[in-house]
């Protein structure tokens, strides 16, 4: 039981022996706005490696998306700053490299799915043209094999008579078809990395399913690396093998997946967990965490989340909790995370 | 509870078709979306019926439909008896007055210009006999402090509260009029994770202190079940299965609901390799052109050709509740 406050290392990171593909540490991204300084990605640290899947959750505002942006290089800068942190890549910091280093990989090693299929397509291009893009502009290949790349990729994502289809236009297809399309176009140049922000929040529950499962064949298939942004709790417990819960801009806690859903170490996951309706809660009320989410222009001094926490103690106000490492795997950003753990706080 | 005697609306062969018009100036109707293609059903007094189904199955529709905000092409709905076609003048306001709905978006559903005092009231200017002038700002206090926001925040504008809180406004507004019944178009997907409890335990409240009967829309399965005291399956416009709420998540006898229960992600890492899952294959069908005899049968597994020659009803099969599936067969999918 080490506590660190000074380096804020994510525990996830301390596997020995095996590099991770892909680095966040200690990230720091704020805005500039009207209204003042929006820090949105207060030291956020995470890893992935080959194969493995790791889930960011956390309520909308949390920072999962400006995360996913920063390592995109998609965000505007300014108003976007980051002032602190790194994003390694294969242990280069992508942070210093110059534009053109730095886009051989955003993009390309690292790819990135977003929530809404239909604003991200075009809709003046027809879909083969789209993901055929990528093999004119990135493999410099010729108009007709960067079609039939297109239809080949469009089978891969399951895309029923897809050579037909390859010249339809993004309107002509139905929102679990657009986020094939998308996925297709995110994993056409191989990436190692692939990032799905909220790939099915807009689906229904049996078009994600499909989704979930492409996803997941996908990443065995090629042993990709991926980040699933989400918020929904089941969706992690299906497919990640850890997480990393966010809340106000931080990792509040970081571990192997199925020891947070047996065992929360920290109050917000807990009440998260908590207030999921269970079979044999019915006609009971739900736990409900109390509160409102926290204003990112007005943060609350100390720990982020002691206004909604029930543990809560003095010093939870002023003092700010550093990442405990519980475990090689497994940390913690509350002061009381031994009592969440054993259930002696209250 | 599902109080047997006590039905306060009664759906009868409710049907609504949009027609799909051809040219702009010489309209010709060319066919027809069948978004509800008869739907039966009856709520009790003080009971929540759910009802699930994908995008675009109709569940909206019928929640038009029943707050007569679109006129069915036939059918019939009955409040407490009287037929809604038929009823007039200040029967058709008494009625109307007594089925009010909370929309799913808090951030689009409320007039940004108007302060919650101004939202909360607005029933009250068309049903003035429920509060008369003076009396009105008091009454929407009241309603603030019932569903948990400050009375002193009256006049306040929408964009100054959190989604949460805008919910709560569409909740009070939604009690103005001292409905019997609310119906409930997703009420909280919109909202956080640590919101949603918050709501689902408003509405619970609500619903036992004013005895309200609930038609809760959504397409989160166990926030359904949680509410829930029957559950309604809808596809393509369709009700495909209707039971009490164990008995549609326990005993579903419908495919598609096995489908939809087994494609639903399970909050628990143990045994996620195991759990029995159904894939689905390909989207629904139009509404424009559903397939003939059961119209599941195009993703069905279980598909004969009599599914395709012969409507299946719904009715009381195995598993003892109704389900519109010729093979119906009680399959536990969640293992509950
Ligand atoms: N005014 C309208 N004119 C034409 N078609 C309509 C109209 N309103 C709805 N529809 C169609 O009727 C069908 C049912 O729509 P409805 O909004 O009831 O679905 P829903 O079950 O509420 O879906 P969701 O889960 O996406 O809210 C859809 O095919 C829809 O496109
Ligand atoms: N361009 C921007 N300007 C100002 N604030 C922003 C901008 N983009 C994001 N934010 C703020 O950063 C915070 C985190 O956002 P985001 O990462 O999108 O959250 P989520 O966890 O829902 O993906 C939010 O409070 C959001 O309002
Ligand atoms: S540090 Fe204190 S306020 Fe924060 S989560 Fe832990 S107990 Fe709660
Ligand atoms: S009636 Fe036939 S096609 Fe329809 S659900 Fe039953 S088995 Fe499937
Ligand atoms: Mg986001
Ligand atoms: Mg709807």
């Amino acid at each position: 039981m080490v506590t660190n406050p000074s380096i804020d290392t994510h525990p996830l990171s301390a596997e020995v022996g095996q590099e991770p593909l892909l680095a966040v540490d200690n990230l720091h991204v704020e805005f500039t706005t009207r209204q003042g300084v929006v820090r949105a990605v207060n030291g956020v640290s995470y890893t992935v490696h080959a194969g493995e899947s790791l889930a960011v959750l956390g309520e909308s505002g949390s920072g999962k998306s400006v995360t996913a942006q920063a390592i995109m290089g998609i965000l505007d800068m300014p108003p976007a700053r980051i002032p602190k942190g790194e994003i390694r890549f294969r242990g280069t910091d992508m942070l210093k490299l110059s534009d053109q280093a730095r886009s051989q990989i955003r993009g390309q090693r690292i790819a990135m799915v977003f929530q809404d299929a239909l604003s991200a397509l075009n809709p003046v291009f027809t879909v083969g043209w789209q993901i055929g893009e990528m093999f004119r502009v990135h493999r410099g290949m010729s108009k007709r094999d960067a079609q039939k790349k297109a239809i080949e990729l469009m089978e891969r994502v399951r895309i029923p008579a897809a050579r037909q289809r390859v010249n339809d236009y993004p309107h002509q297809f139905s929102g679990g078809m657009r986020q094939r399309i998308m996925i297709a176009m995110s994993i056409a140049l191989d990436p190692e990395v692939l990032i799905a922000d909220e790939p099915t929040t807009a689906l229904d529950v049996t078009v994600q399913a499909q989704i979930m499962e492409l996803l997941a064949e996908l990443q065995r298939e090629s042993n990709m690396g991926l980040i699933l942004i989400t918020h929904d709790l089941g969706v992690v417990a299906d497919v990640a093998d850890k997480i990393a819960v966010m809340y106000a801009g931080r990792i509040v806690e970081g571990a192997p997946v199925h020891d947070v859903y047996k065992n929360p170490a920290h109050p917000y996951s807990k009440g998260l967990l908590d207030s999921i309706p269970r079979v044999d809660q019915k006609g009971q009320e739900l736990y409900a965490i109390k509160g409102l989410p926290p204003n990112l222009l007005d943060m609350p001094s100390g720990c982020a989340f002691h206004p909604r926490c029930p543990y809560r103690r003095d010093n939870c106000v002023t003092d700010v909790p550093p990442l405990y490492e519980i475990s090689g795997t497994r940390g913690s950003a509350c002061h009381y995370y031994r009592e969440v753990l054993d259930g002696t706080l209250g | 509870m599902a109080p047997s005697g006590d039905r306060i609306l009664e759906v009868r062969d409710l049907v609504k078709h949009f027609p799909l018009t051809q040219g702009i100036v010489l309209k010709r109707q060319i066919g027809a979306i069948k978004a509800v293609d008869g739907v039966s059903f009856d709520l009790h007094r003080g009971e929540t019926l759910g009802v699930v189904g994908e995008s675009g199955c109709g569940k909206s529709t019928l929640a038009k439909l029943l707050m007569a905000l679109e006129r069915p092409t036939s059918g019939e709905v009955k409040i407490n008896g009287v037929d809604m076609a038929k009823a007039h003048g200040g029967e058709l306001k008494r009625m109307r007055r007594n089925i009010q709905m909370v929309m799913q978006d808090p951030y689009t559903s409320l007039n940004p210009r108007m302060t919650v005092g101004d939202i909360v009231g607005e029933p009250f200017e068309i049903h003035s006999e429920v509060a008369p002038k003076g009396d009105r700002r008091r009454k929407v206090q009241e309603l603030l402090e019932v569903v948990g926001l400050n009375p002193e925040h009256i006049n306040r504008y929408p964009h100054q509260f959190s989604g949460g809180q805008r919910q709560r406004i569409g909740i009070a507004r939604g009690l103005a009029l001292q409905p019997e019944i609310i119906i409930c178009d997703e009420p909280v997907s919109a909202l956080d994770v640590s919101i949603q409890a918050q709501v689902m335990n408003l509405l619970e409240r609500l619903q036992n202190e004013f005895n309200l009967a609930y038609i809760f829309i959504a397409h989160d399965l166990s926030v359904v079940r949680h509410i829930s005291d029957r559950v309604a399956v809808m596809y393509l416009g369709k009700i495909v299965e209707l039971g009490k709420d164990d008995a549609i998540y326990e005993r579903p006898s419908h495919p598609y609901t096995q489908a939809l229960l087994s494609a639903v992600p399970v909050p628990d890492p143990e045994g996620r390799e195991t759990r029995e899952r159904i894939i689905l294959q390909g989207d629904p069908p139009s509404p424009a052109d559903p397939p003939s005899g059961c119209r599941f049968r195009t993703r069905c597994w279980k598909a004969q050709d009599v599914c395709a020659e012969h409507e299946p009803l719904l009715e009381v099969r195995t598993g003892g509740h109704l389900s519109a599936c010729h093979f119906a067969e009680v399959h536990d999918v969640i293992g509950a």
